[in-house]
Parts: C-alpha cells; sequence; structure tokens
C-alpha cells in the first residue's frame, strides 16, 4: 500500500519552481583596452636632481610615456590621449576621482610617483580598475636612476600581467646579426637591443661572419655561430660579463646552435660524412651525442619547454616537413601535411604551439601549428622572410624579413618584424642597420 | 468491507488533491500573446557610407602613415671601439652595470643597481580581502525597497509569461549587447576552463543591484591567476553595460539572471 502511495505521489505530483535562468556569453570584442596611463607625479626638489643627472626635463612623464608606448605595441591596450586627462598627476596618484576617469572611456588607470631617495630613483606606481573604483596593484621600485627605461618595461610587465593573466615581455633584450654592405659583400656583427628598439649596442666588430645567435632561457647567455679561418665555431657569449668562449669546432655544414631549456646542453645540426643529424653536447663536459641518425637532412632542431621532446625539420619524406621526437631521438613522427615547405620550427615557451616558416608557391609565411600538428595557422605572408623567435610568454613572434633587389642589384633591405599570435599586430622593429636573425631573451627582472 | 471503503475514499481524495495542484495549466487564463519586442530603428547617415575608392585609398594612406610613426622609435648607431680579435666590446658602463645586478643577487646587503620590488601593498596573491569584497556589489540595499515594490506591479504580468526562460529574441538582445562591452583578455591560456559563471541580481530597469561569482573559491587559488583576470573583465563588462538590456516584461523570471562568461571559443579562433 505504502509503495502504491509513494508511486502516486513521485509520478503524478510536481512543484511548479522558476529555474534560474541562464545565458551563455560566448562572444566579446577583441578590441584593445582603454587605459590611462597618468603621468607619475614628481616633486620639484627631485625633478631638478634627475634634469641634472639625467638630461631628462620631467623623469615621471619620461617613465610613463615607456610605459605607454610598451602597451600600445602589444596590441592588447589602448593607451588614451593626455590632453583629455581631467586629474592632476599628484592627486590621481592619492585617490583618483573615477567617475572623471569613467568620463573619457577609460577602463584602468596607471597612476604613480616619482621621488630623489638616497641618490637612487624610487617609483612608486598604482594600477586602478576605474570601473569598479577599486585598487588592483600597488609596487614600489628602488634603482639606480640610469635604469630608469627599465623601471619603465617592469611597470609594464607588472600591468600587463595583472590586466592579462599571463606574463609580459617587456623587460627583455632582443639580440640579432646587424648587416651592413652590399648584398655580396655583407658584414655582420652581433647586435643586442632593448624590445623596444632603444640601447642598441654592436658585440663583435665584424671581422668575422656571425650567424644564428640563440639566448639562454635561464640567463643572459646566448650561443651562436662564426667562422674563423673559414671553420664553422660554435661560441658562447656571457652579456653580463662580455666573456666569449669557444665550445668547438664543427667542420662541414654547421646550422642553429640553440640551447636547452635548462641551459646546460646545446642542440644543433652539423653535416659528418656528407649526412646532417642532429647532435647535442653537455656544456659540463662537452660530451657530444647523436639525437638522430638517417640519411636524410635533419636540421633547426628546438626542444620542448619541459625538455622531453624535440621538434626539428627533416627532408625524409621527400619533401622538408616537421617532426617531433622524444629527447633520446626516438618516437619520431611527422607533423606538418600541408602543402608547401617547412622549415625553422621553434617551440612556443608556453608549449601550446610550435612556430615555423613555410614556403608555398614562391612566397614565405610564418605560421603556428600545434605540437600535434593540427590547427596550423599563417600568421604574415611575404616576398621572403623566415627565422621566427618566440617572445618569452609566447605571445608574440620576432622575424626578419628581406626585401627584393631591383634590376640594378639595389633596393635590397633586411629588417626585423614582429606579430602576435592574433596576426593582425605586424610591427617593424627599427634597427640602425640591417638586421637579421633576431633572438628573444628571457625576462630580466626574473 | 468499511476498511475497502475507507482506502478507496481516501486514493480518491489523494486522486482530486493529486490533479489540483499538478495540472495548474487548468486553472490559467487561455495564452496571451507574447510580449511585442521592440526594434531600435537606426538612420543610416552620411557618415556610414563608404567613401568612393580614390578617396578610400586616401583615407587608408592616411592611416598607414599615422602608423608608421608608432613603430619603435630608434637610437641612432654608435661607434664602435676598436678591441682585439676574438673578444667582446661592451660598453663599459653597461659591463659595470651588470656585474653589480650579479653582486646583488648574491649579496641582498647591497641593493645598489638591481630594480628592487620593496613593497608592500600586494605580494600575496593567496588572499585579498579586496578583491572578495568586490565581488559583491554593495549597492543592493538601496534598491531592496524598489524591488519590494516592482514585485507587486509584476505579479500580474508573470502569471501571463512563460516561466520556462527568455525567449530567443530576448536572449540575443541581451548577449548582442554584453558581447559589445565585454574585452576579453587576450593572453588566457586556451587549453585551461575558462568559464565563469556570475549570477546576477537586477532591477526592473536592468541595473544590477549584486553581481556574484559562483565559483570565486578559484579566484584565490594558485596557478589560477588567468581565471581572476577573466572574472574581472566579466564584472568590467557588466557594469559597463548596465542597465542590461532586459525585457520590459515578466521581471519575476529574470529578476536574478546568471550570465556564463566562456572566452574559449573567441580564444581557439
Amino acid at each position: 500500500m505504502n509503495r502504491l502511495l509513494i508511486f502516486i505521489f513521485f509520478t503524478f505530483f510536481s512543484f511548479k519552481a522558476f529555474a534560474l535562468i541562464e545565458v551563455d556569453i560566448t562572444r566579446g570584442n577583441l578590441n584593445p583596452l582603454p587605459i590611462a596611463v597618468s603621468p607619475l607625479s614628481i616633486d620639484e626638489n627631485s625633478r631638478k636632481q634627475f634634469e641634472k643627472k639625467l638630461k631628462k626635463k620631467n623623469i615621471g612623464s619620461e617613465i610613463s610615456i615607456v610605459v605607454e608606448k610598451n602597451l600600445k605595441t602589444s596590441g592588447l591596450f589602448n593607451p588614451l590621449n593626455k590632453d583629455a586627462f581631467l586629474q592632476a598627476p599628484d592627486i590621481a596618484n592619492l585617490k583618483p576621482r573615477f567617475e572623471d576617469w569613467n568620463l573619457i572611456k577609460a577602463q584602468a588607470l596607471i597612476t604613480g610617483k616619482v621621488s630623489y631617495v638616497d641618490d637612487k630613483l624610487r617609483v612608486e606606481f598604482r594600477l586602478w580598475d576605474v570601473l569598479a573604483g577599486k585598487e588592483m596593484m600597488a609596487l614600489a621600485f628602488t634603482t639606480v636612476p640610469n635604469n630608469w627605461r627599465r623601471v619603465g618595461h617592469i611597470i609594464t610587465d607588472k600591468v600587463y600581467e595583472r590586466l592579462t593573466g599571463e606574463k609580459g615581455y617587456f623587460d627583455t633584450r632582443i639580440i640579432y646579426v646587424a648587416e651592413e654592405g652590399p648584398k655580396t659583400r655583407r658584414i655582420k656583427k652581433l647586435a643586442i637591443m632593448d624590445q623596444d628598439g632603444e640601447n642598441n649596442k654592436f658585440l663583435t666588430l665584424g671581422n668575422e661572419l656571425v650567424l644564428t645567435p640563440r639566448f639562454n632561457p635561464t640567463s643572459q647567455m646566448v650561443t651562436y655561430l662564426s667562422y674563423f679561418r673559414n671553420l664553422p665555431r660554435v661560441y658562447l657569449l656571457d652579456i653580463e660579463t662580455g666573456m666569449q668562449e669557444v665550445v668547438g669546432d664543427f667542420p662541414g655544414m654547421t646550422f642553429a646552435p640553440r640551447f636547452s631549456p635548462n641551459g646546460k646542453k646545446i642542440i644543433m645540426s652539423f653535416a659528418k660524412d656528407g649526412n646532417s643529424d642532429i647532435y647535442t653536447m653537455d656544456l659540463e663536459n662537452r660530451i657530444v651525442e647523436k639525437i638522430t641518425n638517417h640519411p636524410s637532412i635533419d636540421t633547426s632542431p628546438s626542444y620542448s619547454p619541459d625538455g622531453k621532446y624535440i621538434c626539428f625539420n627533416s627532408d625524409r619524406s621527400g619533401y622538408q616537413q616537421i617532426y617531433i621526437m622524444k629527447s633520446d631521438g626516438s618516437n619520431v613522427k611527422r607533423i606538418s601535411f600541408g602543402k608547401g615547405l617547412y622549415g625553422t620550427p621553434v617551440w612556443s615557451p608556453r608549449g601550446d604551439l610550435i612556430a615555423f616558416t613555410k614556403l608555398h608557391k614562391g612566397k614565405f609565411y610564418i605560421g603556428v601549428m600545434r605540437t600535434d600538428g593540427s590547427g596550423e595557422r599563417l600568421l604574415t605572408e611575404n616576398f621572403y622572410q623566415e627565422a621566427p623567435s618566440w617572445s618569452p610568454n609566447g605571445r608574440v613572434l620576432i622575424f626578419y624579413r628581406e626585401t627584393k633587389t631591383d634590376s640594378k642589384g639595389e633596393g635590397f633591405s633586411a629588417k626585423l618584424w614582429s606579430i602576435d599570435l592574433t596576426g593582425y599586430n605586424e610591427r617593424l622593429v627599427s634597427t640602425p642597420t640591417d638586421a637579421s636573425d633576431p633572438s628573444w631573451s628571457s625576462l630580466l627582472s626574473n | 468491507m468499511n476498511r475497502n471503503i475507507i482506502i478507496s475514499s481516501a486514493l480518491h481524495v489523494a486522486l482530486i488533491m493529486i490533479t489540483a495542484v499538478s495540472l495548474p495549466f487548468l486553472a490559467k487564463k487561455p495564452i496571451d500573446l507574447p510580449p511585442i519586442v521592440s526594434i531600435e530603428l537606426i538612420q543610416i547617415t552620411d557618415k556610414t557610407n563608404i567613401p568612393f575608392a580614390p578617396k578610400a585609398k586616401k583615407t587608408i594612406e592616411k592611416i598607414k602613415e599615422k602608423e608608421k610613426k608608432l613603430v619603435s622609435e630608434q637610437a641612432p648607431p654608435k661607434k664602435v671601439k676598436k678591441i682585439k680579435p676574438d673578444a667582446v666590446p661592451m660598453p663599459k658602463d653597461d659591463v659595470k652595470k651588470v656585474e653589480k645586478i650579479k653582486e646583488d643577487k648574491q649579496n641582498p646587503e647591497k641593493i645598489d643597481d638591481e630594480v628592487k620590488q620593496v613593497s608592500e601593498f600586494e605580494k600575496d596573491e593567496l588572499f585579498d580581502p579586496n578583491n572578495i569584497a568586490a565581488l559583491i556589489d554593495k549597492s543592493k540595499e538601496e534598491t531592496a525597497d524598489t524591488v519590494k515594490k516592482t514585485d507587486k506591479v509584476t505579479q500580474d504580468q508573470q502569471k501571463s509569461v512563460s516561466t520556462t526562460g527568455l525567449s530567443l529574441s530576448e536572449e540575443d538582445a541581451l548577449k548582442a549587447q554584453i558581447f559589445g562591452c565585454w574585452s576579453i583578455p587576450l593572453g588566457l591560456p586556451y587549453n585551461e576552463n575558462l568559464l565563469v559563471r556570475i549570477k546576477l541580481q537586477l532591477k526592473p530597469d536592468g541595473t544590477v543591484v549584486q553581481s556574484e561569482i559562483l565559483d570565486h573559491a578559484r579566484m584565490n587559488k594558485p596557478g589560477q591567476g588567468f581565471y581572476k583576470v577573466l572574472a574581472e573583465s566579466a564584472l568590467r563588462a557588466i557594469k559597463l553595460c548596465q542597465p542590461l538590456r532586459v525585457p520590459t516584461t515578466g521581471y519575476e523570471r529574470w529578476k536574478e539572471l546568471q550570465l556564463n562568461f566562456d572566452a574559449r571559443e573567441m580564444l581557439e579562433g
């Protein structure tokens, strides 16, 4: 009987209830976030001191300009015009009037203060969420006055990380090959600059041909290839001390030495007995290990960030394609299957993508694909471009592009360009001379 | 015999009660027509007309010129000092600077050259009372009375409208509005769970009384920094969009609303 009653109850009796309405928001706009970068306020005494030391009239404004420029070039932020700001920098730093910043459609606001303390530069800065009316971050830095540009880069990194959820890439440097002279007799020097193109310095004299400089992901160390008495030699260069050492002479064609993720090995390809294979060298004991053993041409190796896999290109299928394998050389698997030739694969520091150069129907493309070869996206197309190198956060690629020479053999140029993963934010990175083979450093302030 | 009659009548009474409660549609009035959804008419003015080709070309060239100016500027080339072959020339001051930085790493008392973070305000990401407080909009107290009043008004309306949710056009209007307000942070890892669920309490005019992130425990979890960024962007979108484009009728249905912000589709491309 009881069972019958329970059955009837559950079969027919139903409560009338309001379910919570759910609305799925699966799209948004990809417009850059409007951000106001208020000039950093500075007291009169500090301003005079810095003017004397740095020959800059208002160092607070100069730092804010560095931040603003960085944010603009990232393509993710839209720094608003300073002329529209209603609040003075010194008052805004204490307590912004959010209505005023709301009025100019700012969604985030950076304020700050610069002071001269014991011969040092002290910078405080705050990031505000204008719509929520709250402080998101507040930090202070001290350094020698000459480091003022780096302070701007570090502030940008902090803001970028807080607002996008990933680490920034602004307090970094780029090493590249500076080129001068006619195409047939190029003088090539190693050069280094900040990621925004400032502080350009040459590291070699140009007596020898230098190629493919690559940063160590864990320190300010560089490996590169140079020809000494027409023999390819792999060098290590410590940017911090200027010390340089020869890793070894490698007869035959040697290509693109690159560090392992922990910086303890270098991986490269060189031709032995007419066959090009991939080798690693332990930098502590200088033991060379052969990783691939195949009659085809295997070149351009690059480690995954966890060091467990290596991507490289090989013509073992008849055409140059991208392959991955375990770091001991086992489990070789082809991942690129599109039309055309694929080269210079580089594993992203985030580990999710591999950047490459593709040649198809006479045009060069820089693109990315997932590590299993799916989701190939071509980011940019041109007459000749190659050698992509990742920013340390895996969002931006820097590469070089050459222009055609005309019928008189003139008009040739090689320049550095950067593009982000959206493929829309392509920018020329201006250098004093022609430039090629760029490599991006890790964050200096880690 | 009596026992059977009692059981029979009890069952009959139970059936009648069940019918009365569970079949409310019998008591309902005939279905009314759904509320009219207004259409916003936009006058196309001259400003939106696309200029003819030569004019457009000029405009594009102007924009390109502007963009060129934004490309990073560069210091002029510097003269290179002659240094022994096979050695690496480094500007003296730079070497000094770098050496000092190295010293600093080893001796924490010397803090000369390295850019040091000395503060102070926000180092511990694990717990931040400000953030939790920010999740709950404090404006709810002011509006409690208004909600009560409007309840009376909408009770009649509610009877005539379906209780299952928003109609397609109502939902589309709301979605379209929020799409425009939500700036998706592009740096998010697209292979993670990028779903933020926000429960809203709304006034009849669409302004938000309270917003609550349903998985707010995730906000302060280590390694989930991207979730905090995403949640904050969603809250900004809601604030920016206020008042929300809600239906003019049926307040009881949507006075509480859940928005599921999902960035995966956009980021995966």
